[in-house]
């Protein structure tokens, strides 16, 4: 018994399970005030346990309780043909599909700079602030403008989200190679050169392997600030597919039950995508003999 | 330093064949062609001089004759009916891009020694002169190429519209920063530290809160935006209840992670003086964590600006920063939303700068702040 308590799996189980029994006592609590202002307008007799029983069945509840949310998410998810427009499995798929061209474009261009910044010293000295800088722009508040721009000179689909979630991706890689590249240890350097090595003998055979650990930890941030670029670049009025759109939707329409299964159905695809990462990261461990 | 010979030669040769069949756009508005000049005498000096870049003051005289062509080059810009039949001005344009980056070379390798405030100077300059590049190079192929405002604008008429729309600017400000940035900011971090030192006294909450925790940190909490707004009304509030969703979560995983990161060693001697848990926490843990916390409240300062300004898209009154961006891309008025996005980059910017620098003056004994 004790041990079992002493778990991760059943610490993690009771978290949840206590998260889940605050929502449904936080769904009476929200939706409370709607019921009792209708019981009131059509004068019908009510009590404590009818209000718990109509505050978890409402149809727009402020807050859905949890068991309504996950029936949604069944008819939404295996109720529908996967190519039907009503399919959750339709709108994830549209968005993973922008989600990974650009973190595969970000992490690319991510690279090369950093690479770029590790090798020419003007670079580093002129290039790297105003990557900083640029994090500061909020790029995600303005992404629906940059969707809307670039639909108006013909690119619209899959690219201009791909763009967003480049431009978001690429940041934590330039710094996480950066730092990784730079992370070997003076003397490793010093014994390259005793060997007369060249740059890139340097760079595939010492900062190369060195900065995988770097650059996977980055990969795991990137993938998931990706996902939120990708259904952020949904959310202009244009755009009919996609959890974004499925969000947007949701809010004009007051469908509070939809918004909360798009919302989880991005969660599930996030933690999916990071789990992915960090079972590549052990793979590449593995084959590094870095993990035994 | 071969190389940089070339490059000079390059642009005299580029000078010479664009004076010659299509120098007409140096002719565009007074003393252009003397502005349009200097640039041309300064790679002289640099081919024959070689040593005038190991004096600052040299450097600060070659810079400003490449200055000089950068002025004449935009103020002909704006003259020319087509540009593409002055290509003279390209040339010329593209061989100074290139004299400009030697420039920054130059200034990049000058932080040997300095004194201390030189160098600050002289390292903040070169970004301030990669910076101006890139704006020169948009304001010359923007306006040179008449690219649709609505694609976009050239920086000079995006400073029109910032000083035009101050006032509005600085309402949608005031809404959005001022009032939802902050207090979200503020109530999302403090919580995120509160719980964060309360998981760490309860080893069971550690386990079971921890992955969640990492978990909530990867998830697009900007999704909630609808819900907040929703629950919270359209004023600030709901904005400020989206920045506290999104800054809570980096706030508890970098505490926790910073009060796990003392030393064993440490703990062992604090053992060995008797100290209690609140000695222990406020003398060491806390110390030790707070390159864990300022890092999280750097990446804060930007999440909370995304929050509050995606948060206005789902509804809100009739200002703020995201209100302002969506109608007036409606409206088509492009450079308007381009001077509220600048005003959105510049104070994120400040509040990044501001919490660095408060940053280097709680952790200045910290090993990466000691380096740099």
């Amino acid at each position: 018994m004790n041990r079992l308590l002493n778990s991760t799996p059943a610490a993690i189980a009771a978290v949840l399970a206590f998260i889940v029994v605050i929502w449904y006592g936080a769904a009476v609590y929200l939706n409370s005030d709607v019921l009792i202002d209708k019981y009131e307008r059509k004068k019908t007799e009510w009590n404590f346990q009818v209000l718990v029983n109509d505050s978890w069945s409402m149809g727009r509840p402020v807050l859905p309780a949890p068991h309504q949310i996950m029936e949604d998410m069944n008819k939404s998810l295996f109720g529908h043909k996967i190519t039907s427009k009503r399919s959750l499995v339709y709108h994830g798929w549209i968005t993973i599909s922008s989600t990974l061209v650009g973190f595969v474009m970000g992490g690319v261009l991510g690279i090369l700079l950093a690479i770029g910044i590790v090798h020419v010293p003007t670079l580093n000295k002129s290039v790297l602030p105003w990557i900083i800088a640029s994090q500061t722009i909020p790029i995600l508040a303005v992404a629906p403008m940059i969707i809307v721009v670039l639909g108006a000179i013909g690119l619209t689909g899959l690219l201009p989200k791909a763009f967003i979630s480049a431009y978001l991706c690429f940041f934590p890689i330039v710094i996480g190679m950066v730092k990784g590249l730079r992370s070997p240890d003076p003397i490793h350097l010093d014994l390259m050169k005793t060997y007369n090595a060249t740059q890139s003998q340097k760079f595939w055979k010492l900062r190369c392997p060195a900065s995988t650990p770097f650059l996977f930890a980055s990969f795991k941030v990137s993938i998931a600030i990706s996902l939120v670029g990708a259904i952020v670049g949904e959310l202009p009025a244009g755009a009919r597919a996609g959890l974004g759109a499925r969000l947007l939707t949701g809010s004009y329409y007051g469908q509070t039950v939809q918004i909360w299964s798009a919302l989880i159905v991005a969660s599930v695809i996030a933690a999916t995508l990071v789990f992915l990462m960090s079972f590549m990261e052990k793979i590449v461990q593995k084959r590094m003999g870095v993990l035994t | 330093m071969k190389k940089a010979g070339l490059i000079y030669w390059l642009f005299i040769i580029c000078y010479a064949v664009q004076f010659q069949f299509s120098g007409d756009w140096m002719l565009l508005g007074e003393h252009t062609i003397y502005f349009a000049l200097m640039p041309l005498v300064g790679v002289v000096i640099l081919l024959y001089r070689k040593g005038i870049t190991d004096s600052i003051f040299g450097k600060i005289i070659i810079s400003a004759m490449v200055l000089s062509g950068c002025i004449a080059t935009l103020n002909s810009v704006h003259m020319i009916e087509s540009a593409m039949s002055a290509w003279g001005i390209w040339l010329y344009g593209a061989a100074l891009t290139l004299i400009i980056w030697e420039v920054m070379g130059f200034w990049s390798k000058a932080d040997g020694g300095l004194d201390k405030i030189t160098g600050l100077v002289v390292n903040t300059l070169v970004p301030i002169l990669f910076g101006g590049m890139l704006l020169y190079l948009w304001e010359m192929l923007t306006v040179g190429f008449q690219v649709p405002q609505v694609l976009l604008p050239a920086p000079s008429m995006i400073g029109t519209a910032f000083v035009n729309a101050m006032e509005m600017l600085w309402a949608d400000f005031q809404q959005t920063f001022l009032k939802a940035v902050i207090a979200g900011f503020l109530i999302g971090c403090c919580s995120g530290f509160i719980i964060a030192i309360l998981v760490d006294k309860v080893p069971f909450l550690q386990r079971g809160l921890l992955p969640l925790g990492n978990l909530a940190s990867a998830l697009p909490i900007v999704g909630v935006a609808p819900i907040m707004v929703m629950w919270f009304g359209f004023d600030w509030q709901s904005k400020a209840a989206v920045v506290v969703m999104m800054t809570f979560f980096p706030m508890l995983v970098n505490t926790l992670a910073g009060l796990k990161s003392t030393d064993r060693i440490e703990l062992d001697l604090m053992h060995s003086y008797a100290a209690n848990y609140w000695q222990l926490l406020i003398k060491v843990r806390l110390p030790n964590a707070l390159p864990f916390i300022f890092n999280a409240l750097k990446i804060n300062s930007t999440l909370a600006l995304i929050g509050a300004i995606v948060a206005e898209f789902f509804g809100t009154p009739i200002v703020g920063m995201g209100f302002r961006i969506s109608t007036e891309i409606g409206r088509m008025n492009v450079d308007v939303v381009w001077a509220s996005i600048a005003v959105a980059a510049l104070s994120g910017s400040l509040f990044y700068a501001l919490l660095a620098f408060i940053e280097r003056q709680f952790t200045g004994w910290h090993p990466s702040i000691r380096v740099s």
